[in-house]
């Protein structure tokens, strides 16, 4: 499972695979900015929602990107059915449900399940202490964002005891979390730890402890996105020995926006190195039919050979990336963008992959 | 409406030569979500505006750190540091800084407490956890320094012009309601409440004060509420000039010397964060120069289009499936599918923003890790011929 798993070249589906994560509940997805961890995260959302199993797919940045991705209205703070996740070898899907995160709402929510405050809730927001919690007081923010995804995960567990009554919001089999960038996940992940130092004793401590033992414990895993170049790859590198330094879990690397693998190793090496007989070249391209100018086939040959040259950067890259010593997954950069379609496609890459 | 054969919408050219060479431009300030390339530009803009004669400090957030060391600044102290190996024929010049928000946060506490309330303060444990690790943080030291800078400069003309590099926010309007929000919270009910019982006797404290300090303390103990209390009421006396700094700030980012731009990748997401942006900037009056859009993919080198190539390469597969020719034509699709898609993007957001002067920067080969990197960049985004 330590291998790179390139998603071209004749991979096939494996009914019977064993998942890589069959432990994990809580899904973490991260990533430098620009590697597209969203789309990641929905797609290993809808990966997950398979076989009848339900997940939900949390953001936390304020975005909307879900609402967009999938095309429907904005979400508000409410968990909402959102798409049929990738369906397995027999054609069963299961559900996958979105929440927007809105850290006000959950702020409120938050005071009046653990401390019962009603009426002194709202005197709290006519003091400006709501405004202040949820944008100036440092991490606030993060405690009540993982604060949120703890409590979606645990519903979960208390189910398992109580075996579920019909009047219990949704359970979910995994909740994945589209996380704030690489560069700011372990201070994210680790604010409750922060805020345990800081309160000795009582409730904030209390609460905080379970947080913190939920993010540090094999139920979860913190998967970080990347590209095939330089600076994300370094990022992605000391992302991981920062959250390892704080006790958290490492999932694996998820390698996007990877360049189409039209040609193989060897044609790259004869492209870069100019030893394609041109003459050959046009007399196909006429073969098929195509009008050959006097430029076509030196165009084609430098696109190319430039292609070439960013698919050897990309391999130096993805060497350091298996170093790492964490399962890797590969995903294709998709030419006419992401849409539902697009998502699905992934998720089944990612299926195929062992990840989900 | 009289220009019916325009191929694309035309958004104005960003003269990014005409914006560095005028004096009266005192600040840049580049700002677009994270991954952008943000830090790269900056540094391009200003290595550019040095080598054309002006007197340039840039302040950087997180650079790479290959980028970090080819212009000396590795080591985090919070001071400018001349960049060596530049061209100072114009008579320009070029220091680097990569902001240290600790630092400076425990600075501005140095200079406005008495030397004993500036132990305590930076003693508590609610002021390192404040000013070391929690976001939000970077923003606000972020203006803070790129105040003191501008203060300085005016004050001894070393600098006359600075090239600000934002925090990667999760939002970039974070960093532009920094100063704002400070200041609607130092006027805020609640500091007065969080002042009040370490002050002054209880008989002030009304019943709604009661109910919220109560409240407080059942969330955060009592202990732990006595501890922000100390802290607050030892940060008071700063709060005021904490205040009008802030505000000063905010005026300087509305002068004309300042001149924001929006950096953006030809990414539905990126290009969207900037749309936001400069509808923000253009609200709050923010005086904004224009679009740099980096990382184009670069353009095709041949006319056929995608669908051709499909079709062909699909003919030659059915004949050779490893038919290297139909890798070329494959290719190609892709490339010009691409190509096609970002210029609808770019499109979609000159048509929204008809007036927003925009420069675009190709993609190079590999990052940008030393000056001729640098200079390679500054170069692209001043030739948009």
């Amino acid at each position: 499972m330590c291998t790179p798993a390139p998603y071209a070249g004749g991979v096939s589906a494996h009914p019977d695979r064993p998942v890589d994560w069959p432990q994990v509940r809580l899904h973490v997805v991260t990533g430098k900015g620009g590697t597209g961890k969203s789309t990641v995260a929905a797609a290993l959302a809808l990966a997950l929602a398979s076989s009848g199993r339900n997940v939900l797919l949390c953001e936390v940045e304020g975005r909307q990107g879900i609402a967009r991705m999938f095309d429907v209205d904005p979400l508000p703070y409410e968990e909402r059915r959102i798409a049929k996740g990738a369906p397995d070898a027999t054609g069963r899907a299961g559900q996958v449900n979105a929440l927007h995160i809105d850290v006000e709402a959950a702020l409120l929510e938050y005071l009046a399940m653990y401390y019962k405050l009603g009426r002194a809730g709202k005197a709290l927001d006519r003091f400006g202490v709501i405004d202040f919690a949820t944008t100036i007081a440092p991490g606030v923010r993060d405690v009540l964002l993982t604060g949120k995804v703890y409590e979606a995960v645990q519903r979960q567990a208390r189910s398992e005891k109580k075996s579920g009554r019909g009047r219990d919001p949704v359970l979910y089999d995994a909740v994945v979390l589209d996380a704030p960038p690489t560069g700011r996940i372990s201070q994210f992940l680790g604010v409750n730890s922060e805020l345990a130092g800081l309160a000795k004793v009582g409730p904030v401590k209390t609460q905080a402890d379970k947080v913190m033992e939920l993010l540090r414990s094999p139920r979860t895993a913190v998967h970080l996105v990347t590209i095939l170049e330089e600076m994300p790859v370094q990022e992605t590198s000391d992302g991981i020995a920062e959250l390892r330094a704080a006790g958290l879990p490492v999932g694996g690397v998820v390698v996007n926006l990877v360049r189409p693998q039209a040609l193989g190793a060897g044609a790259l090496a004869r492209v870069r190195d100019g030893d394609v007989d041109p003459t050959a070249i046009a007399s196909e391209l006429t073969r098929a039919m195509v009008d050959v100018d006097a430029g076509l086939v030196g165009s084609l040959l430098d696109e190319a050979r430039d292609h070439a040259v960013r698919r050897q950067l990309e391999d130096e890259q993805r060497e350091l990336v298996a170093a790492e010593g964490v399962p890797t997954y590969e995903l294709p950069r998709i030419a006419g963008g992401i849409d539902h379609g697009a998502l699905l496609e992934m998720a089944q890459m990612l299926r195929e992959q062992g990840m989900a | 409406m009289s220009t019916p054969r325009t191929r694309r919408a035309d958004a104005p050219v960003l003269d990014v030569d005409a914006l560095i060479d005028d004096r009266s431009t005192e600040i840049i300030v580049c700002c677009g979500s994270g991954g952008v390339g943000k830090t790269t530009t900056s540094a391009a803009l200003a290595l550019r505006a040095a080598e054309r004669g002006r007197k340039v400090v840039v302040l950087t957030i997180d650079p790479a750190r290959r980028l970090a060391q080819s212009m000396g600044i590795e080591q985090l102290d919070n001071t400018p540091r001349p960049v060596a190996d530049i061209d100072v024929s114009g008579g320009g010049s070029l220091d680097a800084m990569m902001l240290d928000m600790k630092r400076t946060f425990d600075e501005v506490v140095e200079s406005q407490a008495s030397a004993e309330k500036a132990r305590q303060i930076l003693e508590n444990p609610f002021y390192v956890a404040l000013s070391s690790s929690f976001a939000g943080t970077q923003e606000y030291m972020a203006m803070e320094k790129l105040g003191q800078l501008h203060r300085e400069a005016l004050a001894d003309g070393t600098y006359d012009l600075i090239v600000v590099d934002t925090p990667p926010s999760r939002s970039a309007l974070d960093f532009l309601d920094a100063p704002e929000r400070l200041s609607s919270f130092l006027d805020g009910r609640l500091i007065r409440l969080l002042i009040a019982p370490a002050r002054g006797p209880a008989r002030l404290m009304t019943a709604g004060f009661s109910v919220v300090t109560n409240a407080l303390g059942k969330i955060l103990g009592g202990q732990m509420l006595r501890d922000v209390q100390t802290f607050v009421t030892a940060l008071d006396t700063l709060f005021g000039s904490f205040r009008q700094r802030a505000e000063q700030t905010f005026a300087l980012l509305q002068a004309d010397a300042t001149a924001f731009v929006v950096v953006a990748a030809p990414e539905p997401d990126a290009l969207r964060e900037a749309a936001y942006f400069v509808d923000r900037l253009t609200d709050d009056h923010m005086p904004l120069a224009g679009l740099v859009v980096n990382r184009a993919s670069p353009s095709a080198r041949t006319a056929l289009s995608a669908e051709e190539a499909i079709t062909a390469a699909d003919r030659l597969r059915a004949g050779d499936s490893s038919s290297l020719t139909a890798g070329l034509l494959q290719l190609h699709a892709d490339r010009v599918r691409i190509i096609e898609r970002e210029q609808r993007l770019r499109e979609r957001f000159a048509a929204s923003h008809p007036s927003v002067p925009t420069a675009v920067v190709p993609a190079m080969a590999s990052d940008i890790h030393d000056l001729d990197g640098l200079r390679e960049i500054g170069e692209a985004l001043a030739d948009q011929g």
